[in-house]
């Protein structure tokens, strides 16, 4: 079974502010029965103060839909409406003290049911901007139509494409034939034929925001530095410690100390480094331990 | 009361007897079959008394039909492609669309390799139309490959009666039985089944050991290629240990399989009706008429699988359920779906599936948990108001986009 939380089962086991509350004046309705979730928020907000005085869920889903839907009631009672609407489903997600990637969508489908009950209660129609699918990197949770929304929007041609822009597959590479299979349908929607010796457009030149101007190396590095620095206080609570080696290229090669360095831990420390120091610096990373330079080094030699 | 195990076509509990016999081949009779001394002296006769058990249980005519491998999924693989491999010249396979992924997968990636996949549909109880299927025989069908009994309903194909019309047609006939093999009688030497698949984690052996069975005489492609090991047809060191469990286990089906029919079938009938008795708005999918004594598909309307099976486990229940959330995936079950039951029903599927080893005790135990499980999750269902649905619930509740 799933791998929940405390958090998650409590608000399962025991969930706040279940049922409709009466006199309610915003209703949000959103989700899809056929993906097996759905939910019914609905809302009392003071006229005057716009205040949402009270809040209840009904939820046709599985446990951590019905325990986002509890937590989702608690964050927001007391709110402004302004206020509640700056809920992001990652607050959802962390209040709950996180879900399982493939779960994700049920804090998606929190955060959606508020933005329809403010419309409803605005005299509004709430449109969904978003298609739902097959759940294809299980390591940073993209989606098939993510995946292949992107494949189209930026014509891309290889995997390594798709994990720069999207992430997927940057992790374990497990669902790299998958996404070989969503490039060679797209491509040939496009008329085109997916080639799997094709090289990577350059991530730079390609990557869909740059605002700022492109940092220098030495900039790149320190900013790189600087994220790593962030994440010390967290690991040294653990009993380790990270420390950066040298970049090159694409990989980052760094030195996992203490209780980290060997467990099994360190491999999930890297991934959430890797996730961290992608999120920051907006372009594919790929975080080593610096003893495997030296193996590659040897090989080299 | 300690917990209660009904998940038992997911897996089964290894029988304590059956441990007791593979014990001296992990660390006594661990020599290489092959080998001549006297590590391995009484393997090769293990071996062969295993595939004894097996065809006995089976009913195969000869033992040497037998063929071991490492589990269900490598059997489904090697009988699929083993035909297509044979018969180059036939491009075309026929199967169900609730056949188990072990043969729906495979047959999803043979279609892009340009192979023509023919998936007969059920009726809204799982049955197949036989007509139908006598009008897809051809001569560019290289196989029929149809499960003997569905993992999620019990449903038992006629696949006895398919394989004679496969056979007309001069058709290679394959089943997936492990779900069958040990709970319902089978003599196989009196059909014209070509090739079967067994899987020994769900009659009480180990996980990790299957069987291919292969008619005498069937024309045949090994998957993996290697040494001599049974007879050139399955390359790799034999799995002793757990052949010789998989033996002990179809050993003691054979002696367990009226029990299974008459007890545990009885314990498997009182839970259905005790349930479906008691809570409104809940039956029994798959075809009642036909069915695997041991399991009942119960879908509870307007509730979800997931959450019903984490308040069965905190009451120390095991079960499963076809819904999308507990496999990750966003549809229901493929097989709720090609019985074209309504969403609402399919997300709260929960299939209880018993062994040998549930005592009618467990069962009353489940028919007083269920219902109050139930109850609590419809009070926080948009599709429920009070004792009963909203009034047209798909209308009622109509949530922004689906
Ligand atoms: C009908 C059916 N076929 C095949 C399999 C796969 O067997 P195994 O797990 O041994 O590969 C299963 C079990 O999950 C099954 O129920």
């Amino acid at each position: 079974m799933w791998d929940y939380s405390e958090k998650v089962k409590d608000h399962f086991f025991n969930p706040k502010n279940a049922g409709a509350v009466s006199e309610a004046n915003a209703i949000g309705e959103v989700g899809s029965i056929s993906c097996g979730d759905a939910l019914r928020l609905t809302l009392k907000v003071d006229e005057q103060s716009e205040v949402i005085e009270d809040a209840g869920f009904q939820t046709f889903g599985c446990g951590s839909a019905i325990a986002s839907s509890s937590v989702l009631t608690e964050i927001i009672k007391g709110k402004t409406l302004e206020e509640a609407l700056n809920v992001s489903n990652q607050d959802i997600a962390a209040e709950l003290d996180g879900l399982p990637p493939e779960k994700m969508h049920c804090s998606v489908m929190g955060r959606e049911a508020l933005q329809a009950a403010v419309a409803n209660y605005r005299g509004e129609e709430w449109k969904d901007d978003h298609e739902e699918g097959a759940l294809i990197c299980k390591c940073f949770a993209v989606d098939e139509p993510m995946i292949e929304e992107m494949v189209w929007a930026n014509k891309l041609r290889t995997v390594e494409d798709v994990t720069n822009f999207t992430k997927a597959g940057g992790g374990c590479a497990a669902c790299h034939e998958d996404i070989e299979n969503i490039l060679e349908k797209v491509l040939k929607e496009r008329g085109e034929s997916f080639d799997p010796t094709a090289v990577a457009e350059t991530p730079a030149a390609a990557a869909p925001e740059t605002p700022k101007a492109p940092l220098t190396n030495l900039q790149r590095i320190k900013k790189i530095e600087q994220v790593l620095e962030a994440l010390r206080p967290q690991l040294m609570a653990d009993g380790g410690d990270v420390e950066l080696v040298e970049v090159d290229g694409n990989t980052v090669y760094v030195n996992m100390t203490g209780a980290c360095s060997g467990c099994q831990m360190a491999a999930m420390t890297i991934a959430g480094i890797q996730q961290r120091l992608m999120e920051e610096m907006g372009e594919f990373l790929k975080v080593v331990p610096a003893s495997e330079m030296e193996k590659l080094h040897t090989i080299g030699a | 009361m300690s917990d209660i195990y009904l998940d038992n076509n997911a897996t089964t509990r290894v029988d304590p007897l059956v441990v007791k016999e593979m014990l001296p081949y992990f660390t006594e009779q661990f020599g290489n079959p092959s080998s001549i001394h006297k590590f391995a002296d009484g393997v090769a006769r293990g071996i062969k008394k295993a595939r004894k058990q097996v065809q006995e249980l089976i009913g195969a005519e000869h033992d040497s039909e037998i063929i071991f491998t490492s589990c269900g999924t490598e059997s489904d693989s090697t009988a699929i492609l083993s035909a297509l491999k044979a018969q180059p010249n036939r491009k075309e396979i026929i199967t169900t669309s609730v056949e188990h992924p072990a043969i729906l997968s495979l047959c999803e990636y043979l279609e892009k390799d340009g192979y023509t996949i023919h998936r007969m549909p059920v009726d809204k109880a799982g049955r197949l139309n036989i007509e139908a299927y006598q009008s897809m025989l051809s001569d560019k069908v290289a196989i029929v490959s149809v499960m003997w009994a569905n993992n999620e309903t019990g449903t038992i194909f006629p696949v006895e009666q398919m394989a004679e019309m496969a056979h007309e047609a001069g058709i290679m006939f394959h089943t997936d039985a492990v779900q069958a093999v040990g709970k319902i009688p089978m003599m196989l030497k009196d059909t014209k089944i070509d090739m079967l698949s067994i899987s020994g984690h769900k009659l009480h052996a180990p996980k990790g050991i299957g069987v291919l069975y292969l008619r005498r005489g069937a024309r045949y492609r090994p998957l993996l290629r290697g040494g001599h090991q049974e007879r050139g047809r399955r390359a790799g060191t034999e799995n002793t240990a757990s052949i010789v469990g998989l033996g002990k286990a179809c050993e003691l089906a054979m002696e367990h399989i009226e029990f299974e029919n008459t007890q545990v079938k009885a314990m498997r009938d009182r839970l259905e009706r005790g349930i479906i008795e008691q809570v409104p708005h809940s039956f029994a999918t798959g075809d009642l008429n036909k069915r695997l004594p041991n399991t009942t598909d119960i879908a509870f309307e307007y509730i979800e699988g997931e959450a019903i099976l984490m308040l069965l486990n905190k009451a120390g229940i095991a079960a499963s359920s076809g819904s999308a959330c507990t496999s990750g995936s966003l549809e229901p079950s493929h097989v709720m779906r090609a019985m074209d039951i309504p969403y609402t029903a399919a997300h709260g599927t929960i299939r209880f599936s018993l062994s040998r080893y549930n005592t009618m005790q467990e069962i009353d135990e489940v028919i007083k948990v269920v219902p109050g499980i139930v109850e609590n999750l419809r009070k926080l269902s948009p599709y429920w108001d009070g004792d009963k649905p909203v009034a047209d619930p798909e209308q009622a509740f109509q949530p922004t986009y689906a």
